[in-house]
């Protein structure tokens, strides 16, 4: 019987340390990239955000709504000037692919977007506030971390109404269209 | 016949349990003690934040964990795709204990996790904004296996499922070299400048059924020379 014992002991530790080997711990949900290549190089990537139905977090200097209503901000002057906005981020079928974060400063020029895609990685684009003549706001990828490390390249940011949306919300999505061109490439 | 199948089954289990021990106290996994970026006489900056989901500003993920979302109300990452990540906006406080900006937190668990080599990975990226000075992104991966072993296991192992003490480490291990953070400045006086970072954590009290009870993350950032930039690619 102690010899039975000792030849599970040892399927037993076996058993376990081909498991933990042969099946992944982390096993992450991952949707097919959409993208498509652009007639002057590089790949184009649209991605989507549904307002208000993907935003998580909301805060604008100024302005006593905050989402969620809970939201307490901290006091500190430095903190004031902040406008910060946290979003779920789709892609062009509309499945939620990531999460986003939009930061910006009173005054300045610029806003910071920080896109994060669990399977992917992510990326820190900075857009101009100022609108093109096309009504878009031009952005930069600044950084980005795996699959867009090696990345650089220009977003397009464009805000679009939403009609059918219930009165007295102001309703819409914000689309970017990332046109990205590997540094590796261009050397 | 009876008396051998419960003998095996005794055996499987104890064979599971025997493995799983050994693999939480491993002496061959490194446990790493020293920061390497205090290894060195350049100036580095530090910013604190705490860990504690509910004394954040702001945190979410699926619901499903022990983390739970701060503040009330607010929205879940209920879906496939993001329900093993993490949102966490936190405000950053500088070697003087003064706000000195504020950061968000996106954390999604590993793919490349491997307990077998102790390494229970996470994916994340900072987004740190300095009012003033600047603001940098911080991409790395974390490993909390040492945070496993010292604090999530003795708190289960714990008949109050809490644990009590004083731990400390890094969580940075890469992807620079000596497992550092890389960090990228993107705006005002950091625009452009390459760095790397530490993150660790301290840990005073944990309950297994809310995650941390008192603790408090770090970034140490350190500016590099022309010398580390060969090092950390």
């Amino acid at each position: 019987m102690l010899k039975t014992f000792m030849i599970g002991l040892v399927l037993g530790v076996l058993a376990t340390a081909g498991a933990l080997y042969a099946f992944p711990v982390v096993d992450l949900q991952r949707e097919h990239s959409l993208v498509s290549v652009a007639t002057n190089g590089g790949n184009v990537e649209s991605f989507y955000i549904n307002v208000p139905a993907d935003r998580i977090l909301a805060r604008q200097p100024g302005q006593d709504s905050l989402l969620p209503d809970m939201l307490e901000w901290p006091g500190a002057n430095v903190l004031q000037p902040i406008g910060m906005e946290l979003y779920k981020i789709r892609n062009e079928r509309g499945v939620v692919i990531g999460v986003a974060s939009q930061l910006s400063e009173s005054g300045s020029t610029s806003t910071d977007w920080l896109l994060h895609f669990p399977a992917r990685g992510s990326q820190l684009i900075s857009v101009q506030t100022q609108a093109t003549s096309s009504g878009a706001l031009r952005g930069d990828l600044r950084a980005g971390s795996r699959e867009f490390a090696k990345r650089r390249g220009s977003v397009a940011v464009r805000w679009v109404t939403d009609d059918s949306a219930d009165e007295g919300v102001a309703g819409g999505r914000i689309e970017m269209l990332t046109n990205y061109i590997s540094r590796v490439d261009r050397q | 016949m009876m008396k051998y199948a419960i003998s095996l089954l005794l055996g499987l289990l104890c064979g599971v349990a025997l493995f799983i021990i050994s693999l939480l106290y491993n002496p061959f996994i490194a446990n790493r003690t020293l920061t390497p970026l205090s290894v060195g006489d350049t100036a580095v900056t530090s910013l604190s934040y705490t860990a504690v989901p509910a004394k954040s500003i702001a945190f979410t993920n699926s619901g499903a964990g022990r983390l739970q979302p701060h503040p009330k109300g607010i929205r879940l990452l209920r879906e496939d795709t993001l329900e093993l990540t993490d949102i966490m906006v936190a405000e950053m406080r500088d070697a003087r204990g003064q706000t000195a900006g504020i950061g968000v937190k996106f954390s999604s668990r590993s793919e490349r996790t491997n307990l077998l080599r102790g390494e229970a990975l996470v994916n994340s990226a900072w987004y740190v904004h300095l009012p003033g000075r600047g603001s940098f992104f911080v991409e790395q991966s974390e490993n909390y296996w040492q945070f496993i072993q010292n604090v999530l296991v003795p708190a289960y192992r714990n008949s109050a499922n809490s644990w009590k003490g004083k731990w400390s480490g890094d969580l940075s291990a890469g992807p620079g070299a000596l497992g550092v953070a890389r960090v990228t400045g993107v705006g005002g006086s950091l625009l452009g400048l390459s760095m790397v970072a530490v993150e660790s954590l301290s840990v005073q009290a944990y309950s297994t059924d809310n995650g941390p009870v008192s603790a408090e993350g770090r970034l140490l950032i350190k500016m590099l020379q022309p010398d580390d930039v060969t090092a950390t690619e």
